[in-house]
């Protein structure tokens, strides 16, 4: 297999592993695994979905048309950086579905939330669950909302929360 | 506000016109509803303590009594966007469907092509393109906070725009929200005007003739078409809409607005439009309090 990855387009995932042509490529039942393992969003929610690679290990997800390949600027959104040992989802596909996430989400109180979305790490060494990429929630007008993705390490959350997308709001 | 002036025979109570063009504009966003529903955007703006109006016209449209609408919890969530009250008026006309193939063909930077996936419900197709590379970061920053998954997004001249790259061969639906002279944003930006000349509204109109014929083109027979600008200039709208009409198969075709507005224009500076043209619709600054707008919503018939 050669390493058919084209930077400038979009390929769509392959179903399965058995459907595989490009060297490394993810493959759709992957990330669907992924999102159920990791966070416990159940499979179902993507079944409207498709998901596609441009750029080394760049996973968009989409809900529209398209042929594959495909050469234009973008379709849906980033969702997943995949070619590397762990999986890293993107702030934006977990604002988006991560109200359907039941595990690895750690809810923060309204400075903790506050600190996270200006991009600040901060220690919780409370938490007890896994370690590495996590959903950080908080709570808003009464129900628990997404606010990004964390890395946590050593009692430490880091706010993967990128440059662009952070904020300083009111606590 | 000088160039303006040239609007005083089409415009009732040109005064109130000219003083509300002088005020500054209020902070409106616009609830997206592919992130939230209104009533939580509410609860959630609420419990900040942000006050609001909502527009009569259309419960996702708010204005934000604050200084920085982009720094509240509401805005980082993507439960809201700043977009200007009248803005928001095109997608509404325009009237997209789930599982529509829809084209916004001037997208950048994206408040109306993600108003029109949320009309959608997030579902279907709406190809996002802009001529100006520069512009589509910030719809492609803007299509992934707002969470609309159906966008595909192009880079190319609307005018001469192919559909090879895609499976299908029309659109059901195009908004054709036309680079303008911007008169009708003065209230937004003061300097709107400096550069204002006769001579660039007739070549801006050049290209906006352009861009509705391919629109017409790539969009299905019994689809719909929605020209639209900020400005004034009826050269820059009427007189676009009446070229489409003479060169392209299409219709002018009533919309509801409950916004007040002002009919088309049948005649403008020695030339005559097309009777059916005042069923577009003018939006001066002194009815509704807003930016200036004008829409116009067109059936393709063959």
């Amino acid at each position: 297999m050669a390493d058919g990855n084209d930077g400038q387009r979009f390929d769509r995932l392959p179903a399965t592993e058995a459907e595989r042509t490009v060297d490394g490529r993810a493959t759709r039942e992957a990330v669907v695994d992924y999102f159920a393992d990791r966070f416990g969003i159940p499979p179902a929610t993507f079944d409207d979905y498709t998901f596609w690679e441009k750029g080394a290990g760049k996973i968009w997800i989409y809900r529209g048309e398209a042929p594959t390949p495909l050469e234009i600027e973008a379709i849906g959104m980033t969702c997943l950086r995949t070619r590397q040992e762990h999986w890293k989802p993107t702030t934006d596909v977990v604002q988006r579905f991560g109200d359907h996430a039941t595990e690895c989400v750690i809810d923060l109180d309204r400075e903790q939330a506050r600190r996270f979305a200006a991009g600040e790490d901060q220690m919780l060494e409370w938490w007890d669950g896994d370690w590495g990429y996590l959903i950080a929630a908080h709570e808003i007008a009464g129900e628990a909302e997404a606010i990004g993705v964390g890395l946590y390490v050593h009692g430490e959350l880091r706010s993967m929360v990128p440059k662009g997308r952070q904020r300083d709001l009111e606590p | 506000m000088e160039p303006l002036e040239r609007y005083r025979p089409i415009i009732d109570d040109f005064d109130a016109f000219l003083a509300a063009c002088e005020r500054p504009l209020g902070n409106a966003v616009r609830v997206n509803t592919i992130k939230a529903s209104v009533e939580r955007t509410l609860a959630a703006l609420n419990e900040a303590g942000v006050d609001y109006d909502q527009a009569d016209w259309n419960p996702r449209v708010l204005t934000l009594e604050i200084d920085s609408p982009g720094s509240t919890w509401t805005s980082f969530h993507g439960f809201t966007h700043g977009q200007e009250e009248v803005s928001a008026v095109p997608p509404v006309v325009l009237e997209p469907q789930p599982g529509d193939r829809v084209w916004d063909c001037c997208a950048a930077p994206g408040g109306k092509a993600t108003q029109i996936a949320a009309l959608m419900d997030d579902r279907g197709t709406v190809v996002a393109n802009d001529n100006n590379l520069g512009r589509i970061s910030a719809l492609r920053f803007n299509a992934e906070r707002l969470g609309a998954t159906g966008l595909a997004v192009t880079n190319a001249d609307a005018r001469n725009y192919s559909l090879e790259r895609f499976d299908f061969d029309a659109f059901d639906r195009t908004l054709v929200d036309a680079p303008c002279s911007c008169e009708g944003t003065i209230r937004k930006n003061p300097d709107a005007l400096d550069n204002w000349s006769e001579g660039h509204i007739s070549s801006v109109a050049g290209i906006q003739k352009g861009i509705i014929r391919r629109a017409i083109q790539a969009t299905r027979e019994g689809g719909t078409v929605v020209y639209s600008t900020c400005t004034f200039a009826p050269e820059e709208n009427e007189a676009v809409v009446q070229h489409a009409l003479d060169n392209e198969p299409c219709r002018v075709v009533d919309f509801d607005l409950e916004l007040e507005h002002a009919p088309g224009l049948t005649a403008w500076d020695g030339e005559t439009f097309d009777e059916r043209l005042e069923r577009a619709a003018r939006i001066y600054p002194h009815q509704n309090d807003t930016g200036g707008f004008f829409v116009a919503k067109l059936e393709v018939t063959a």
